[in-house]
């Protein structure tokens, strides 16, 4: 159970008013979000109540047609998820969005490759795969994530282990923000617990989570805040110890007031 | 967390680890096959195992053997390229026409060629990306044009004389008693080259990401339109490459040059182990795949066996070699 | 999506000037003069590209033209492309053709030519016969085995009192062209037992040391002279399919240094071919007719339209032995008749 305050400091990450239509539909009708630091915020809703799209938008999948973002107090615009990427924020998709052929070590550097130094690197544009290997040994490692080797291919791995790479890029890459959308949606008992564990780690060093989930007992365990959507706008903010389950679940589909 | 490694075969997967490191990719399979053909073909004849006639059957295989290099780089994008026996036909006729009824000077006739055959690599390149037509598509679109052109801008006629800059690649050297032509040694650089460039660089490594998973490339925040426009294009320049290998092997600018060449180029690329979905397969595999075709080619003849069990024996490889690919590969949709 | 929607309209343009080029600058040639252009006749051939093609179809406008008559055409986009030929014997068919002449691109245009001639509509086949034979009403056609006959008798006489090896740079297997050509040659050098009906199997003799396929290629009858020289360094004559492969299999000789010391004999009697028995390359080739084909095919559309009577059974269009070094007993041509005959 997290020891965090409820609401320290300032928002790290907010968005205020944010709207996107498409076409006659109107997915997100002035929707907030906060974020503090070091914190778990959980991000539950209803089928069609603007969950994805809110998330599309904050890692930059998305432009907003309304509404601002602000990132450590700065109005921040992220016109591709190159953006969002590059100020901090790194996601992991809900199908992992990894190169299945290809070894750990490079899924863990795709686009960020390491260059060898010297002319090797400079003339023949070489990669320095030995210290990518290496750094990519240590964030498994760092994170509790058992793989052989990472000269595996990802598609050779368990369910598990396979997420455990697409936490683990993240948590090597984000500076600010990480976003995790259904992080356990195709996995078994044992390997949602490892996930769990996982997310608990990556908070611990700091980084503050956004976890997208339908699955309410984890939610529960594991959230500081969890943020229910409804009808496109955030409905409430509540944190484990001030409503039950299905007092949530009841904001979240309309059932109760906020 | 548990890990799905098996440690039964122990030294054999050492090697084949090893295999794979130095190919990027195992070539076991096409390697194999070829060392195999090669013994049958010892046995089977007296002429086969010479220095001479092995020289002959690279000479022979160039053609094949480096358009393949381009088709190798596109089928790991998950793409395929139907037009390339053409567009390299075209760079002959640039060339050579250019040379001979135009004047004008070997090498920027030469250079020209080459920049005719990316152009159209560019177009592919453009259609496939920005358009989003699937690459089958769009080359047998180009193949189309490409053809017409070279029809219409050689007037059927062969262009014979070309100047023997266009030629140089035709010469040979002696090793060992043998004679090569530096041809050979060109294409055999070039798959040095890019074996290089596809396990070792960053744009190697992309060409494979964008093929295996194109949605997680782009969300890598690699370009991946740029990276697609670039694979094809660079397989224009190896086309026109080609072009200019087979003008210095026949001496002529045919405009008829290169029809089996579509198809035989995808042949070399299957039989070497790469997939037609993208993502896998090593360029190393793709000179044995096309030395196997060659190999063949050559031996039947030596052993006066009708064509027709070349034509049946390439068909049934290729077919075992998809489905090889196939079967060793279900996991990927785990 | 701004550039691509540019891009896409850019080749729409091009495309559409490209027809509009295409149909005006043929306007131009396929009208007839006077209004008796209520006779027409379609021609089909295999593709637009080949010379010989090119050649047959100038036969057809020229007699069209003399003749006064309307010619339609259409041909497959790439050899074998028997698609193509289907629509376009049903096109023809409704336009009102009186008679088809069409070199089938493969037995599968059979059932639409049956479909034609049941309409009353006149089909003959040139140059290549379908499978069946009867499933047209008469055939112009060179008589492939006679061609290679006559450079077997060439060979023959050139090499009395010598010891021949011969390799035979053939076509692909299936089209029977191949088979006959191959056959005739080997009859006429003086091999016994072979006949005109040996047109779906090669036939042999002790005296053949290599037999390589060529796809009538330059570039793979250059592999397949390569290979045999390997098997056999002492070939003195080599039989090929046609003058591209002929020619392929002159580079490897040479670069062999065999140039001059092996006889090359060939089929075709395309002017880059005798071009090429000129300089040496090729020692003597037996020359076709498209051009006969097209316009003795044409004219007996046009008699069928006018009287009703259907031309029948298989008509030779002749072939000529063409080269600069006659020999006795055979009749040949020499250079001037085969330059000014030639098609391509």
């Amino acid at each position: 159970m997290s020891a965090q305050p409820a609401t320290p400091s300032e928002p790290l990450f907010h968005a205020r008013g944010i709207v996107k239509r498409f076409g006659h539909v109107t997915a997100l009708s002035g929707a907030d979000f906060d974020l503090y630091p070091g914190e778990v915020l959980a991000v539950i809703g209803d089928n069609g109540a603007g969950k994805s799209t809110l998330i599309k938008v904050l890692s930059g999948a998305l432009q907003p047609d309304e509404g601002e973002i602000h990132l450590d107090g700065e109005v921040v615009t992220f016109k591709t998820p190159l953006d969002a990427r590059r100020a901090g924020i790194e996601t992991v998709y809900q199908d992992l969005a990894v190169a299945p052929a290809l070894d750990i070590a490079s899924n863990l550097f795709l686009g960020r490759e390491l260059r060898r130094g010297g002319p090797l690197g400079q003339v023949l544009r070489m990669l320095d795969k030995r210290a990518m290997r290496k750094e990519a040994t240590r964030a498994l490692a760092e994170l509790n994530i058992g793989v052989q080797s990472v000269r595996a291919a990802v598609q050779d791995l368990s369910g598990g282990q396979r997420q455990g790479v697409a936490v683990a890029r993240a948590a090597k890459w984000a500076r600010r923000v990480a976003i995790m959308d259904e992080p356990t949606a195709a996995l078994g008992v044992k390997e949602t617990r490892q996930v769990l564990d996982l997310i608990r780690r990556v908070r611990e060093r700091g980084l503050p989570v956004i976890l997208i989930s339908h699955d309410m007992p984890h939610v529960f365990e594991l959230a500081d805040r969890i943020h229910i959507m409804r009808l496109g706008k955030r409905a409430a903010v509540v944190t484990p110890q001030s409503h039950t389950m299905q007092e949530a679940v009841a904001i979240m589909t309309g059932a109760a007031a906020a | 967390m548990g890990t799905t490694a098996d440690r039964g075969n122990a030294p054999l997967e050492r090697l084949l680890q090893a295999g794979r490191a130095v190919a990027g990719y195992s070539v076991a399979g096409p390697l194999g096959a070829l060392l195999l053909a090669m013994v049958f073909f010892t046995f089977e004849s007296d002429q086969f195992l010479q220095g001479p006639n092995l020289s002959l059957i690279l000479q022979q295989v160039v053609e094949v053997g480096v358009l393949a290099i381009g088709q190798t780089l596109i089928i790991l994008t998950a793409g395929i390229d139907l037009s390339c026996g053409a567009v390299m036909a075209f760079g002959m006729i640039v060339m050579t026409k250019l040379a001979v009824h135009s004047g004008v000077p070997a090498i920027p006739a030469i250079l020209i060629g080459i920049a005719a055959c990316a152009a159209f690599g560019l177009l592919n390149g453009l259609f496939v990306t920005k358009v989003r037509l699937p690459a089958f598509i769009v080359t047998l679109g180009t193949f189309n044009i490409a053809m017409a052109l070279v029809h219409i801008y050689s007037n059927e006629e062969t262009i014979a004389n070309p100047p023997s800059a266009m030629t140089y690649f035709g010469h040979t050297f002696s090793i060992g008693g043998t004679d090569i032509t530096y041809a050979v040694v060109l294409m055999l650089a070039l798959y040095a080259l890019f074996w290089f460039v596809l396990t070792q660089t960053k744009w190697g490594n992309h060409v494979y990401a964008v093929g295996n998973n194109p949605e997680a490339t782009r969300l890598s925040g690699i370009r991946t339109d740029r990276l697609l426009i670039s694979v094809y294009v660079v397989a224009g320049v190896i086309y026109g490459i080609a072009a200019l290998l087979l003008i210095a092997r026949t001496q002529v600018g045919d405009p008829n040059a290169g029809q089996t060449d579509n198809l035989d180029s995808i042949t070399a690329v299957v039989l070497g182990g790469t997939s037609l979905f993208g993502g896998r397969g090593a360029v190393i595999g793709t000179l044995f795949g096309a030395l196997i075709v060659g190999v063949f080619r050559n031996g039947l003849v030596l052993m006066g066996v009708s064509s027709v069990y070349q034509i049946l024996i390439t068909g049934i490889l290729v077919i075992l070699a998809v489905s090889v690919d196939q079967l060793t590969h279900r996991k990927e949709r785990g | 999506m701004r550039f691509s929607r540019w891009l896409v309209s850019l080749m729409g343009v091009l495309t559409v000037s490209l027809a509009l080029l295409a149909g005006l600058s043929s306007a131009r040639s396929d009208a007839p003069a006077q209004d008796t252009a209520t006779i027409k006749v379609g021609l089909i051939t295999k593709t637009d590209t080949n010379p010989f093609f090119v050649k047959m179809k100038e036969g057809a406008q020229k007699q069209a033209k003399a003749l006064g008559v309307t010619l339609l055409t259409a041909a497959g986009k790439i050899d074998g492309d028997a698609a193509t030929q289907i629509t376009a014997i049903e096109n023809m068919v409704s336009a009102g053709v009186k008679g088809i002449l069409i070199t089938p691109s493969n037995d599968s245009v059979v059932p639409a030519i049956r479909k034609a001639r049941a309409k009353g509509v006149l089909v003959i086949a040139l140059d290549t016969p379908p499978n069946p034979a009867s499933a047209v009403d008469a055939l112009f056609a060179t008589n492939n085995f006679t061609a290679g006959v006559l450079i077997g008798k060439y060979a023959k006489v050139l090499f009395k009192g010598k010891t021949p090896k011969i390799a035979m740079l053939d076509l692909f297997p299936g089209p029977s062209v191949g088979y006959l050509r191959h056959n005739g040659f080997l009859s006429g050098f003086g091999v016994p037992g072979i006949t005109q009906k040996d047109s779906t199997k090669y036939k042999t003799s002790p005296q053949v040391v290599c037999s390589a396929d060529t796809s009538g290629d330059q570039a793979k009858g250059q592999t397949a002279m390569e290979t045999c020289l390997q098997k056999s360094p002492d070939i003195n004559l080599v039989y090929t399919i046609n003058e591209p492969a002929a020619a392929g299999a002159y580079t490897a000789l040479k670069n062999a240094g065999k140039a001059g010391k092996v006889t090359v004999v060939s089929v075709d009697g395309g002017c880059a071919g005798v071009r090429n028995v000129k300089a040496g390359v090729i020692a003597a080739t037996s020359q076709q007719y498209p051009l006969k084909m097209a316009s003795r095919g044409v004219q007996a559309v046009v008699n069928y339209a006018k009287t009703g009577k259907k031309v029948s059974g298989y008509t030779d269009t002749g072939v000529n032995l063409i080269t600069a070094k006659p020999v006795a007993g055979v009749p040949s041509k020499g250079l001037a008749f085969g330059l000014a005959n030639c098609w391509g």
